[in-house]
């Protein structure tokens, strides 16, 4: 075993129901985001960045845009020969109707055991692919040793105007060791949120794994966190840096018109931690003479010919003559007709919004168009 | 063991291309920025694999460094193959002595090695220095058709353009029967656009010669082709029609870019089955803020504009800070542009900085003395001090100090 070697396994699917009609034929890590990114491109550069390369990726539904994404791992220079990347689907059993269903993280690693054990990696980050940041995980263990902690946990502080779904909690004392956590809460306010992100001992993390298993316990978060808060050393990690956390259409809106502030983007994309995605090999952006365009973020592949105010466009948008986009995000491939007026769309892959038409929602219910849709 | 290919190509990218002055101070022509997102060489790489070539030498000699680490393995083109791919082939030592590549002809010979591993039917030699788009596996079909050991590709030009190129002069069924190098009258507008198919051992048997022959200089144009043609092989020009440009001056590098901008100008790099691959960098996509001015313009991404660009080209990465103006101009990659500096009519290299309030350029209807207008330059990395005044046609590649 490397000493000091860190794997990462993601959770692709975790919290995928409370994502809506994102989700619908995608996983939450392939949710598009930010112009030119999935999900989980953000925890697979944070692990690259941090000198993982061992990375397993647990899957459990609608995984074929996510294996489109990923691919070998090439674009994250995970296609080694020598451990890379890893998809970790679930397989059937003879006796089963379907696939495993797992709910919880440790019920999924119970049956990925044998992946996890065949690396020879000292730790292991566990992470959602539902969290966007750019965090040194270095920093984690750094602070891992330095504390002689069981577990880190990151955390942040967080103000949700609204009650987010499926967040977990924590009370750090002044030592940052955790003192509570809490799952489910549905309070607003200030409050330290759990990003799902935990580095450990793999050896612990197999013990705890195995435990779980004989005793039930599907959730990393109640099974470990929570019933060895007090037997095992918790500590938290803060990030202090750009965090957002998809949970809902309204939180995903939100998270994309966050980009829009430079201070945001320089926390996000520090040129010493790039994010890698996908490469389309797409022309770059062209604007054509009437066009007219403000604060927004525009990707490669896109013909702008219309008016921009506040939009996030993804990879080969096409925006005609005459059309106005405020306050909208248009992903992969979209079209606008020309003369087309909208305003807090969402409008997801492949969506054709012909010449003309007007489509108008709320910054708390933006108009969402399903991936395909034609208007 | 290397498996036998019908055909393979080898590019010719050690040119220094002198006459893009400050701009291949520390690069090859073949490697300097293009089109927002590409470097030159992107082009020819491009047509190979979208051609089906999957095996590509790359014959570099003048500052090599960036050009080598761009090519790398040819992933970004797809030509990381098993058997095949693509290769840089600088010059090399060998027992009997070594040698610079002294002439295209030359850079060939000397890689005959390299081809025969590969035992070719055909080997098509291309230059690393212009923009187009071709499917050369039309052209071979074409070769093999009119039984040609020798095909050339030629572009129609002016009449007032032929004396510039290398003019084929054919007869009606397109066989070639004379040659002439930038003819002072030119007999036919067929100029050669430097892309030729060889039967790979007929072409093996003149370099061989060429090579012994000690007053040859060992160049397709001047030695090869005249030779083939003399001693009666069947050589044949073949037509292209569409979009080709040398960008070999700073002039047609600018046109070239401004031509993207330009709708009317047939070369359409967003087509989907033939796309124009390049390695791309790693930046979110770039952001245009309140109070910008973004019109029939190119902009990658990873940019950051505040001020106003306008029939510009914009590469991956640059910042146009607020109240800059940007007209009719190429920034490359990671330039910065500061408040309230104009750059007109000019070509800023990667990583140069314009200070703020600073000028570089003018149009040419400003140009106090007409004939001495042209396009400014701004080497790679000069920063230009706040408030200077660079004139029009310069050709900058030292920094710039403020009185």
């Amino acid at each position: 075993m490397k000493s000091n070697k860190i794997m990462g396994i993601i959770f692709s699917n975790m919290h995928d129901e409370c994502m809506g009609e994102l989700t619908g034929a995608r996983t939450a890590g392939s949710i598009p985001y930010g112009g030119r990114y999935r999900l989980i491109d953000f925890t697979l550069s944070n692990m690259v960045n941090s000198g993982i390369k061992d990375i397993g990726i647990v899957t459990r539904q609608n995984y074929q845009s996510l294996m489109d994404h990923v691919g070998s791992g090439r674009a994250w220079d995970l296609s080694r020969k020598v451990g890379g990347l890893r998809l970790l689907p679930p397989y059937a059993r003879l006796t089963g109707a379907s696939a495993d269903d797992h709910v919880g993280c440790l019920e999924a690693l119970a049956g990925r055991l044998v992946y996890l054990q065949s690396v020879d990696a000292q730790y292991v980050v566990l992470s959602g692919a539902d969290v966007i940041s750019n965090i040194d995980l270095r920093d984690v263990l750094r602070q891992h040793q330095e504390t002689g902690a069981d577990i880190t946990a990151v955390y942040a502080d967080c103000r949700r105007e609204t009650p987010g779904r499926d967040v977990s909690t924590v009370e750090v004392a002044a030592d940052g060791r955790l003192t509570d956590v809490s799952v489910n809460v549905s309070t607003t306010g200030n409050h330290k949120e759990f990003l799902n992100i935990a580095l450990l001992s793999r050896e612990l993390l197999i013990k705890m794994v195995n435990e779980g298993y004989a005793h039930g316990k599907a959730s990393f978060t109640r099974g470990v966190m929570q019933d060895h808060l007090q037997d095992l050393k918790i500590y938290g990690y803060e990030s202090t840096g750009f965090v957002a956390r998809i949970s809902g259409m309204e939180s995903y809106f939100a998270a994309n018109m966050a980009l829009l502030n430079s201070e945001a983007r320089a926390q996000l994309f520090p040129a010493e931690r790039p994010v890698f995605t996908k490469v389309r090999d797409e022309v770059p952006a062209k604007y054509g003479l009437k066009s007219k365009v403000s604060n927004s973020l525009v990707a490669d592949g896109c013909v702008i010919e219309g008016e921009l105010e506040n939009c996030i466009v993804f990879r080969g948008v096409r925006v005609g003559r005459g059309a106005v986009v405020k306050n909208s995000i248009l992903m992969q491939d979209a079209i606008v007709g020309e003369n087309a007026d909208l305003n807090y769309v969402i409008a997801d892959k492949d969506v054709v919004v012909r010449s003309g038409r007007t489509l108008c929602g709320y910054t708390s219910i933006p108009f969402y168009l399903q991936k395909g849709m034609s208007v | 063991m290397t498996q036998k290919k019908e055909w393979i190509a080898m590019l010719l990218a050690g040119g220094q291309g002198s006459r893009l002055y400050t701009l291949t101070r520390k690069i090859a022509k073949p490697a300097v920025p293009f089109g927002g997102k590409y470097r030159i060489i992107d082009f020819p790489l491009s047509n190979c694999t979208n051609s089906g070539i999957d095996t590509v030498g790359v014959l570099t000699q003048y500052q090599p460094l960036q050009l080598n680490e761009y090519i790398g393995n040819g992933q970004p083109w797809d030509l990381d193959v098993m058997n095949g791919g693509a290769f840089v082939l600088p010059p090399y030592q060998r027992s009997s002595g070594s040698d610079w590549y002294t002439g295209t002809a030359n850079a060939i010979w000397q890689n005959s090695g390299f081809i025969d591993r590969y035992d070719p039917e055909y080997v098509v030699i291309l230059s690393g220095d212009h923009i187009y788009k071709m499917d050369y596996s039309k052209m071979l079909e074409y070769h093999k058709e009119k039984g040609s050991v020798a095909t050339i590709a030629v572009l129609n030009v002016s009449m007032e353009e032929a004396s510039r190129f290398g003019i084929m002069n054919c007869n009606p069924d397109m066989s070639v029967y004379e040659f002439e190098e930038k003819p002072a009258k030119p007999k036919s507008t067929l100029a050669s656009m430097g892309i030729y198919i060889f039967d790979w051992k007929v072409l093996r048997r003149y370099l061989e010669e060429d090579d012994a022959d000690r007053t040859s200089s060992k160049d397709f144009g001047k030695n090869i082709i005249p030779t083939m043609l003399d001693a009666g092989e069947p050589m044949f020009a073949y037509p292209f029609e569409g979009y080709w440009k040398d960008v070999g001056t700073i002039d047609s590098l600018w046109e070239a870019n401004m031509d993207l901008l330009n709708p009317t100008v047939p070369l359409d790099l967003y087509d989907p089955s033939w796309k124009i691959y390049s390695r791309n960098p790693v930046m979110p996509p770039h952001y245009i803020a309140d109070g910008a001015v973004v019109e029939n313009s190119m902009i990658a991404e990873g940019g950051d504009i505040w001020g106003q660009v306008d029939f510009s080209v914009v590469f991956s990465g640059v910042t146009v800070e607020r109240g800059a103006v940007v007209r009719d101009s190429i920034i490359m990659p990671g330039a910065v542009i500061r408040a309230g500096a104009r750059v007109e009519y000019s070509i800023v290299a990667e990583n140069a900085e314009i200070g703020a309030g600073a000028t570089v350029g003018c149009r040419p209807e400003d140009a106090q003395d007409k004939d001495a207008w042209g396009v400014a330059v701004i080497g790679e990395g000069v920063h230009i001090a706040p408030g200077v005044a660079v004139p029009a046609k310069a050709l900058v590649d030292q920094d710039i100090k403020g009185e």
